[in-house]
């Protein structure tokens, strides 16, 4: 945990280097974390941001080490807590990029109130869930996102929970960023992270991930067969290969031959979250498809900015607080 | 004929009706009457935890008593020379508390069948004679409201009833003598958006005032002379509001921006809203979504610099655990606070108890010490707010500051401190490299054994903390069997080691010979320090010491226990401090446990001091 080489200060030329840390990196070989690390690291440099005023905050769980390989500021915190912690951070220290980093049972199960509330109010923190469909640490049992009728070492006869779609669940909870890539696909992450990153307020990041040792192919359907990638991208129709997305008249969706025409134009910034909260829900199985990108991208005052600019109304009127006339406010009497 | 006045050495009067009534503004209006006139004073408002029971019903009950004299008075007293009672409920839930001799004021009004029938009684108490050891004066309270407000225009007849808590207001205040102008400008300013309301209660006020001059029911007034206290600027205070001033106070003198995390709940929510409206002092409140993340945001807004703070009463406290645990492993400030009240569980949300002592030294997993400090007056909750602060940054750590429902929600005069005389907290952050060109975020001050406060921001001092164990000096992640017993020892010693920095346990033993010490620590400190007054004026010795600080305990302690034959410790819970005391010094300190969700009467423990000094 040796800080390093003194500050980047306002030269801001960095690499990927620059934010890798001294700690020995400890997940499992073939681990999907590693590729989200790389990306990652690799893409911070293009913020522009010196290391010194990132931050990185995660809960418990595998995903959870990840601050401890990024050469920033950062807190491995509580199970479940880290939006709340970052709350509380971003919303002292406005001047921070500050990230959270989670898994789907750190944000959707122990965490599930802290990661809505955190949506709702738009802080200004880059959310990344790292969705592997399995508790890993732990070794092996079923989690919030896992498959109905999933075999864990939890679930011999298989699980009989329904999951979580964390697409659906952030747009719910008023998110005004939600987005979603593919851990080894390098480019569509590193777009998705710089949108989040250019993003005001909360931006949220699903990140399919492979758990090579206790949910290997979790997502093989959409990481290893390219062709069932359906990437949104503002402007364009909704399409993919030959086949294409149309809205029926009672809202629902459907799969065309793309040269039919009448296919749906994305657009993130659409302020009727139906049509986002729609497309997150489709799979390969309903769909043939995932849909990758940003599915919404709407601007709202970020939170802390609004608190701030509550404090700096009330000093505006009322001038700076004075501890003296606080303490003799009110009836007082003197007593000679 | 002008009346008589009587002079009187000390009062107390219980206001008790519906929590409809207003009975919590006309307590506090009568004892902002009394503090401008220099008597010293306590108050204990006493309300259910319902916002409006069934009316007419006991439960939904709502008392404020007050207790005002000539002289230095400690606690809001015991049993009420005064009691006024809005309805036949408010009669049968006090009575038991009023010896007999005392005044009965009630609206008799107020009894009707159907009042009478909700309150239990089978017939009215004021015709039965069941009343007649007391004095007992039957007012029309309501009817005379109503007949005095009959020019108001603009207010319902049910508006103008309920303006009879001013009339009981003001024929109080001609009775004991207390200004009424102070309360006709409130109620300017209180009801501004409603004129006719305001003009209403003016002049139910006033005309209260009248009837006690006119009528021959009260043939006598009473007055209390000025008490003499230390000469300066005074106000009346409560313990939630000092203590949230307190809060203020410790960010300026600590020059940090200052960041409450709170969810709301009883009674600690009224220093959420009271911090809420003091943004002129940059302070950010944090309504959070449960008290996990008000927890958690106050220590993440540590980590990045600010004053951390959150407040909740024990059943929020339980849930901030895991949170405290992650402070102390991380070594970051932050100020938890706790204004008890009674449980277990949901337990009695309005009513104090001193039952989370032994929650907030032990109630974590792994050996996690924290300092804990305790106010014992409305007022000291100023002064404890800003030591909790000095302790959590100067040694990096979470402090605990207990408070209690009684604090909180009770009112004593305040000599106001000049701020020019309040300590100086102000802490450092590093800046640099503390190692060479390394920062090493666990090398430790020599003396504190804090470690560095590196926020960021600072170029060069990136670093990761977390909850898993740390390896000395560097703070990486350790498994080291002999680094993890070093760290949880380092981390004991540390908090250990406060106690150099702590005042002495002082004893008050005026002659120097008494046999018996009394021990207290929070609210209890007024009850026991008027019982030993008692005791003391009946001709018998006693010694009595206070604790503020609960962990560590100050170092001269076991001296102090060790000194006297017998030692009593009363508390609000079944002997917690008691068992740590007599854990820690093998001292056999003898328990009076009462946990009522009621502040201990003096007179009751003047009756087990003596009982202790005689055997």
């Amino acid at each position: 945990m040796s800080g390093g080489n003194g500050g980047n200060g306002g030269l801001v030329q960095l690499t990927k280097k620059d934010f890798t840390s001294d700690q020995e990196v400890r997940w499992c070989p073939g681990c999907g974390d590693y590729a989200i690390l790389a990306a990652v690291q690799s893409f911070m440099p293009e913020l522009g941001i010196p290391r010194e005023n990132i931050v990185f905050v995660s809960g418990i769980g595998c995903a959870a080490r990840f601050p401890y390989y990024m050469q920033t500021y950062g807190l491995h915190s509580i199970h479940g807590r880290a939006p709340a912690i970052a709350t509380g951070l971003a919303t002292a220290r406005p001047d921070l990029s500050v990230w959270v980093v989670s898994g789907d049972g750190d944000a959707l199960s122990i965490g599930g109130n802290h990661l809505i509330h955190a949506l709702r109010r738009n802080v200004n923190l880059k959310i990344l869930l790292f969705n592997n469909r399995i508790y890993g640490l732990t070794k092996g049992q079923y989690s919030p996102t896992s498959e109905r009728g999933k075999v864990t070492k939890s679930t011999p006869m298989g699980s009989v929970d329904h999951p979580f779609n964390p697409v659906s669940i952030a747009i719910a909870a008023e998110a005004t960023f939600v987005a979603r890539a593919i851990d080894t696909d390098k480019h569509g992450l590193s777009d998705v992270l710089r949108a989040a990153a250019a993003h005001k307020g909360a931006a949220f990041v699903e990140i399919l991930q492979n758990c090579n040792i206790y949910n290997d192919g979790a997502w093989d359907v959409v990481r290893d067969n390219k062709e069932n990638r359906l990437l949104l991208q503002e402007g364009q129709e909704i399409r993919w290969g030959d086949r294409g997305v149309r809205m029926l008249p009672d809202g629902t969706l459907e799969v065309v031959d793309a040269s039919v025409g009448g296919l749906l134009v994305h657009d993130p910034a659409r302020s009727d979250p139906g049509l986002a909260f729609a497309l997150g829900r489709l799979t390969v199985e309903s769909l043939g498809a995932v849909p990758l990108g940003v599915f919404r991208s709407v601007d709202r005052p970020a939170y802390e900015e609004s608190v701030h600019a509550q404090i700096a109304a009330a000093q505006e009127k009322r001038g700076e607080g004075d501890l003296a006339a606080l303490l003799t406010g009110g009836d007082t009497w003197t007593i000679a | 004929m002008p009346k008589q006045v009587e002079k009187l050495e000390r009062v107390i009067i219980r206001f008790a009706g519906d929590s409809g009534d207003g009975m919590q503004l006309t307590g506090d209006r009568f004892t902002s009457e009394t503090a401008i006139l220099g008597n010293d004073l306590a108050t204990f408002p006493d309300f259910p935890a319902e916002i409006r029971a069934p009316a007419g019903s006991i439960p939904g009950v709502s008392g404020f008593q007050v207790h005002f004299a000539d002289h230095d008075i400690l606690t809001p007293g015991d049993r009420p020379d005064v009691l006024v009672a809005m309805n036949p409920a408010a009669l049968k839930a006090n009575i038991k508390d009023i010896p007999k001799g005392a005044t009965i004021i009630v609206d008799r009004d107020a009894f009707t069948n159907r009042n009478l029938q909700k309150a239990g009684y089978e017939a009215s108490p004021l015709d039965d004679g069941s009343l007649t050891d007391y004095h007992v004066h039957q007012v029309g309270l309501t009817s005379m409201t109503v007949e005095a407000l009959k020019e108001v225009e603009g207010i319902t007849p049910r508006e103008a009833e309920r303006s009879k808590n001013f009339f009981a207001l003001g024929l109080m205040s001609w009775l004991y003598n207390r200004p009424i102008e102070p309360t006709l400008d409130f109620i300017g300013t209180k009801f501004a958006k409603r004129a006719e309301i305001a003009d209403a209660n003016r002049r139910a006020l006033k005309a209260g005032w009248n009837y006690g001059e006119t009528s021959e029911d009260f043939a006598v007034s009473y007055e209390i002379a000025p008490a003499k206290l230390p000469a300066g600027r005074y106000r009346q205070i409560t313990g939630n509001a000092a203590l949230g001033y307190g809060l203020i106070a410790a960010a300026k003198l600590s020059k940090l921006p200052l960041f409450l995390g709170a969810y709301p709940i009883t009674p600690a929510s009224s220093i959420l809203e009271d911090l809420a409206a003091r943004k002129d002092f940059g302070v950010v409140t944090f309504q959070a979504e449960d008290e996990i993340a008000a927890a958690g945001s106050a220590l993440g807004a540590a980590f990045g610099g600010a004053l951390g703070v959150t407040i909740s009463a024990g059943p929020g406290i339980v849930l901030k655990a895991e949170t405290i645990g992650l402070a102390i492993s991380m070594e970051l400030p932050l100020v938890v606070v706790d204004v008890q009240r009674a449980g277990p569980a949901t337990g009695m949300p309005t009513k104090p108890e001193q039952t989370d002592l032994l929650m907030v030294l032990h109630g974590r997993n792994g050996e996690s010490p924290v300092p804990v400090v305790a106010a014992y007056s409305p007022s000291h909750c100023f002064h404890a707010a800003i030591e909790a602060v000095r302790i959590a940054l100067t040694y990096r750590t979470p402090v605990y500051l207990l408070s209690d429902a009684a604090l909180a929600n009770g009112s004593e005069p305040w000599l106001i401190p000049d701020v020019a005389d309040l300590p100086d907290i102000s802490t450092t952050f590093a800046t640099g490299p503390n190692d060479g060109d390394r920062f090493l975020p666990y090398l430790r001050d020599d003396q504190s054994l804090a470690r560095p406060w590196a926020v960021p921001g600072t170029p060069g001092l990136e670093h990761r903390l977390g909850g898993l164990e740390k390896a000395d000096v560097t703070g990486n992640i350790s498994y080291d069997p002999e680094n993890h017993d070093l760290m949880t020892r380092i981390r004991a010693r540390k908090v250990a080691g406060i106690a150099s920095d702590l005042p002495e346990l002082e004893v008050d033993d005026p002659d120097g010979d008494a046999k018996v010490l009394v021990i207290s620590w929070g609210s209890t400190y007024g009850p026991i320090g008027a019982a030993v007054k008692r005791v003391r004026e009946s001709g018998l010795q006693v010694a009595q010491a206070h604790f503020v600080h609960l962990n560590p305990l100050p170092r001269n302690t076991g001296d102090v226990l060790r000194r006297y034959e017998r030692v009593l410790l009363p508390e609000m819970n079944l002997g917690q401090l008691a068992s740590l005391l007599r854990a820690e010094f093998l001292v056999d300190v003898a328990s009076y446990t009462k946990v009522r969700g009621r502040p201990f009467q003096s007179a009751e423990l003047a009756d087990a001091i003596t009982a202790m000094v005689r055997t």
